[in-house]
């Protein structure tokens, strides 16, 4: 083949003959040192003038696949349904590639919590990808495939793609359907693109959003993903919130790339001001009740009766007890409790009712400042990847997601574009617009991949390894 | 002592929309076979999202206008967690904080007494599967379980009253009331033996002058409206035994068994489930207009006390024959056709609810099925006006009118039933039974009047029952004086 399809973007690639087994074969290759991809399929579909290669995360539904959500309890899930996001991408010319890996039911940052293997930083094969979308972010980053769906519940798809080195997009809550996709926490959960340019984003968006009568919670909006970027920063008005840069957990080097790159946005004409979002010093907390909360609702289905391993057992309480016992890993179990304990009658107006009431502040305090700014900025992730093992006490990681959670607390858009590394490693600017600010978001993005030294002919840099 | 019952009631109601409430699948599952009406959002498959049925809504808000209730203009869907084989989910999905409809009355009439019972919330939510047990009647100690997932999902409404109900006669009038409006709504088949309507009681007892009182007691799993009185009746016995031993009624939810009428304890209060309820994230906030709610207040049906006033003045019926012909939309209906065909409205009562509710009982049929046409009452009334049958004998043929689907006419002229009206006739039979028993004609002439009836009885039975009562006695009478 003469065209390097890692040299195209998506728009460039459609109908390209031979790119699903171009891909394939890297996989192939590849896969065993990065360990991106729990199934890898045939395509079985004829390419067209419009079709393309692209991959799911594993808690998104594709019929004649497994979903296993990288957990036990999933582990021979036949798919009995296409996601609606699947659904149309097949619709517009779509082909599987394969499911990619994440931490169990995505709660983790790391895909350490997977329960089946931990997938590779493409930059440093000791380190975590990121997560919980991190087998998704892998695989793009190393030009495994041309791009894959993640899905965002405080940050799954932003923060992965930061420590990978490419675009991690989660829109507006709403404007994805939620329909296929296993739920974690139905209030913050978000589908998003991720890819190698912001561009090749706003493509997917154009196939993956829009009102879906199967998800009462998307929204009918006007808002079209099919443009042109043109990037352009001149004006628009930027905030960078002092809570999140003098968080104790930033690293210097990552803090150095940030402000770098916020000089530059100076330069082109942007006007960026420090101010402060006292609320936001809550947001962990916040999510950390809402979250599981809500996951300790949705993952009641899995009890082993109409799907998922079943155990001996002597009666009903003890077969349930068992199977999710057996099935469930032990982030997933800690979360269950935690939900069921801030749900329960005793203390759902202490924790529960409060964290509402919090989001409520949070949204509120973002909107307010949202209107005066056109987007907050902040580093994407706190940290570059840590090394496999590196960070064993949960609290630490959730913690990170400060920079990431507020975007989903308030279903603000928010996109993650890789600026300059530090010693090899990604690191991520964050932008975050108001609600249907979308499409002036990706814009913006756009822009900062023209000076960003992650990007080499307008996509993202694939570590060398992975190119000879 | 005396004590005072206080009883409320929770009923749920199946709605009959076409589709359940979340899903596409049919709604009407009574008689399919298991597992066929089923789907990946009612079997609760990883990431499928429920989509709220619109026509749910407007049946709850209907029920919601006919109980005079106030129609929240903003109503929130909860999820009550629990786990059980039968809630694929892990959670009911129902209206917990914010429900769509509070605050309303029934007016019922129980022992010739007027009684409103307040309506405390009607709730939108959704029902269970079924599950078949081998070998118990339970889960516990089953051999074997099978699961049956078509109801799950079907849209249920719960209507709570307020502890208004003082007698277990007033409970089972409020249920039947309640069963004759959701059926005039045309939002529920009303069917308990079918669970189609399912109620559960809350009963306590107190005595005011001592002021011994007991503990609440929940009744479940009461499938008949004879049982709802039944239930409550045996319950009361209950209570008021242990009371008057002086002992503690236990905080219990019991059980109706209906085969050894009584109630047996299913769980007390403190083991019950803490049911994490909390909004459903899946569903929109609930918002109805002011618009919509006007509309559906316009095209409401008549009300069954609505149609027993209505009866009552247009038909002259008391009102004993008004609340019964209406208790039934088609019995009701049919009552008025045939009211109206003959001209004839207290007759057609007479005939509605005595011999064709009779029928209609013995043969558990609905008047549909009898296949009766308004046609055939005007021709049974003309021929009883007209002297060609007695009453009884129109009594006794209308059974063959419903069975042979032939007019009434026809089957009295096929079975030569006319009455015998002819004079000749009659003189005749009286002559032969006078010859054939002097000795009675001798009596009758010495005073004894009784023996009249035996020359009657004579002459019907060589007329085979056809001769006309009223002439066989005035000419016997006028040939035995003689």
């Amino acid at each position: 083949m003469k065209i390097n399809p890692l040299k195209l973007r998506l728009s460039e690639m459609r109908g390209l003959r031979g790119a699903f087994s171009f891909y394939r074969d890297r996989i192939e290759r590849f896969d065993k040192d990065l360990k991106a991809f729990l199934q890898v399929l045939q395509s079985s579909a004829e390419e067209t003038e419009r079709s393309f290669p692209f991959s799911l995360k594993d808690n998104i539904l594709a019929l004649g696949t497994r979903t296993t959500c990288s957990s036990r309890i999933l582990e021979n899930y036949e798919s009995p349904y296409d996601a609606t996001v699947t659904c149309k991408l097949k619709e517009s010319g779509g082909h599987l590639l394969g499911k990619t890996n994440l931490d169990e039911f995505a709660m983790g940052s790391s895909t350490e919590n997977s329960a089946f293997f931990t997938s590779r930083n493409p930059w440093d094969l000791s380190r975590i990808p990121g997560g919980s979308s991190g087998g998704s972010a892998a695989a793009v980053a190393a030009g495994l495939t041309p791009f894959a769906l993640g899905s965002d519940t405080g940050g799954s798809v932003r923060q992965p793609a930061s420590m990978c080195g490419i675009v991690g997009f989660k829109p507006t809550y709403g404007l994805v359907s939620r329909y296929g996709l296993v739920a974690f926490a139905s209030s913050l959960d978000q589908i998003g693109p991720m890819t190698r340019c912001v561009q090749d984003a706003a493509d997917v968006m154009s196939i993956i959003s829009g009102h879906d009568v199967k998800d009462s919670t998307t929204v009918k909006s006007s808002l079209s993903f099919n443009i042109d970027l043109k990037g352009e920063v001149k004006g628009l008005k930027m905030a960078v919130p002092e809570e999140m840069l003098d968080y104790r957990g930033l690293e210097d080097g990552v803090k150095a790339s940030f402000m770098d790159a916020v000089e530059e946005l100076k330069r082109a004409g942007a006007v960026i001001e420090k101010i402060s979002i006292p609320s936001v010093k809550y947001a962990v907390a916040t999510y950390y009740l809402i979250a599981p909360a809500e996951a300790s609702s949705n993952l009641s289905r899995f009890d082993g009766i109409r799907f998922g391993p079943r155990h001996e057992a002597t009666n009903y309480d003890e077969l349930v007890s068992r199977n999710r016992d057996m099935g469930f890993g032990r982030e997933v179990k800690r979360r269950i409790l935690l939900g069921t304990f801030t749900l329960s009658a005793a203390y759902y107006d202490a924790y529960y009712r409060k964290a509402l009431r919090t989001r409520k502040l949070m949204a509120n305090e973002l909107k307010a400042v949202l209107t005066e700014f056109d987007f907050i900025l902040n580093p994407s992730s706190p940290v570059v990847a840590p090394v496999i093992g590196e960070i064993s006490d949960p609290l630490s990681y959730y913690l990170m997601d400060i920079y990431t959670i507020p975007a989903n607390v308030a279903g603000l858009p928010s996109i993650s574009v890789p600026i300059a590394p530090v010693d090899g490693l990604p690191t991520g600017m964050l932008l975050t617009g108001r609600r249907f600010s979308d499409v002036k978001l990706l814009e913006a993005a756009s822009f900062i991949e023209g000076f960003s030294p992650a990007y080499e002919d307008g996509l993202t840099r694939i570590a060398e390894r992975w190119v000879e | 002592m005396m004590y005072r019952t206080v009883i409320g009631l929770e009923i749920h109601a199946q709605l009959q929309t076409k589709t359940k409430a979340f899903c596409s699948c049919p709604a009407d599952v009574f008689e399919l076979e298991p597992n066929t009406a089923i789907c990946p959002v009612c079997t609760g498959q990883p990431g499928a999202l429920p989509v709220l049925n619109e026509n749910v809504v407007n049946y709850a808000i209907m029920a919601g206008l006919a109980l005079n209730c106030t129609l929240n203009e903003r109503s929130i869907f909860d999820r009550k967690n629990y786990f059980y084989p039968d809630l694929p989910k892990g959670y009911q999905i129902t209206q917990y904080f914010f429900p769509i409809a509070e605050n309303g009355y029934l007016d019922i009439e129980a022992g010739g007494v007027g009684k409103r019972v307040r309506i405390r919330r009607i709730h939108i939510e959704e029902d269970a599967g079924k599950m078949i047990h081998q070998g118990t009647d339970s889960i516990t100690g089953s051999t074997g379980s099978y699961l049956d997932l078509n109801r799950c999902g079907v849209p249920l409404i719960e209507i709570v009253t307020e502890p208004d109900l003082e007698t277990p006669a007033q409970a089972r009038v409020f249920v039947e009331l309640l069963r004759d409006t959701l059926r005039a709504l045309g939002i529920c088949s009303g069917d308990m033996e079918k669970g189609a309507l399912r109620c559960d009681a809350n009963i306590s007892m107190r005595d005011d002058a001592s002021g011994v009182s007991s503990n609440r007691v929940e009744v479940k799993n009461i499938n008949s409206f004879k049982f709802v009185e039944k239930a409550l009746e045996s319950e009361q016995e209950r209570i008021s035994a242990v009371l008057d031993a002086g002992g503690n009624v236990a905080k219990e939810t019991r059980s109706w068994n209906f085969a050894t009428k009584e109630t047996f304890s299913m769980r007390s209060k403190e083991e019950e489930n803490d049911y994490r309820y909390f909004p459903e994230p899946d569903l929109p906030v609930l918002k109805i207009t002011q618009e919509r709610v006007e509309q559906l207040r316009k095209s409401l049906p008549e009300l069954p006390w609505q149609k027993v006033r209505r009866f009552m003045e247009q038909y002259g019926l008391p009102k004993y024959d008004a609340s019964v012909l209406s208790s039934s939309g088609d019995v009701a209906y049919f009552y008025e056709e045939v009211a109206l065909v003959t001209g004839k409205p207290k007759e057609s009562s007479n005939w509605i609810m005595g011999e064709v509710m009779r029928i209609m009982n013995e043969r558990d049929l609905s008047i549909e099925n009898l296949g009766l046409k308004p046609e055939h009452f005007k021709e049974l009334f003309e021929m009883i006006d007209s002297g060609i049958i007695s009453n009884s004998v129109a009594k006794e043929i209308l059974p063959e009118v419903i069975e042979r689907k032939r007019s009434p006419a026809f089957i009295v002229k096929e079975k030569g039933l006319e009455q015998i009206n002819d004079d000749s006739i009659i003189e005749k039979a009286i002559r032969e039974a006078m010859k054939s028993n002097p000795k009675a004609v001798q009596q009758f002439r010495e005073g004894k009047e009784g023996v009249l009836g035996y020359f009657v009885g004579a002459v019907m039975k060589a007329t085979r029952g056809k001769a006309n009562p009223a002439r066989v006695n005035e000419i016997a009478r006028r040939l035995l004086k003689d």
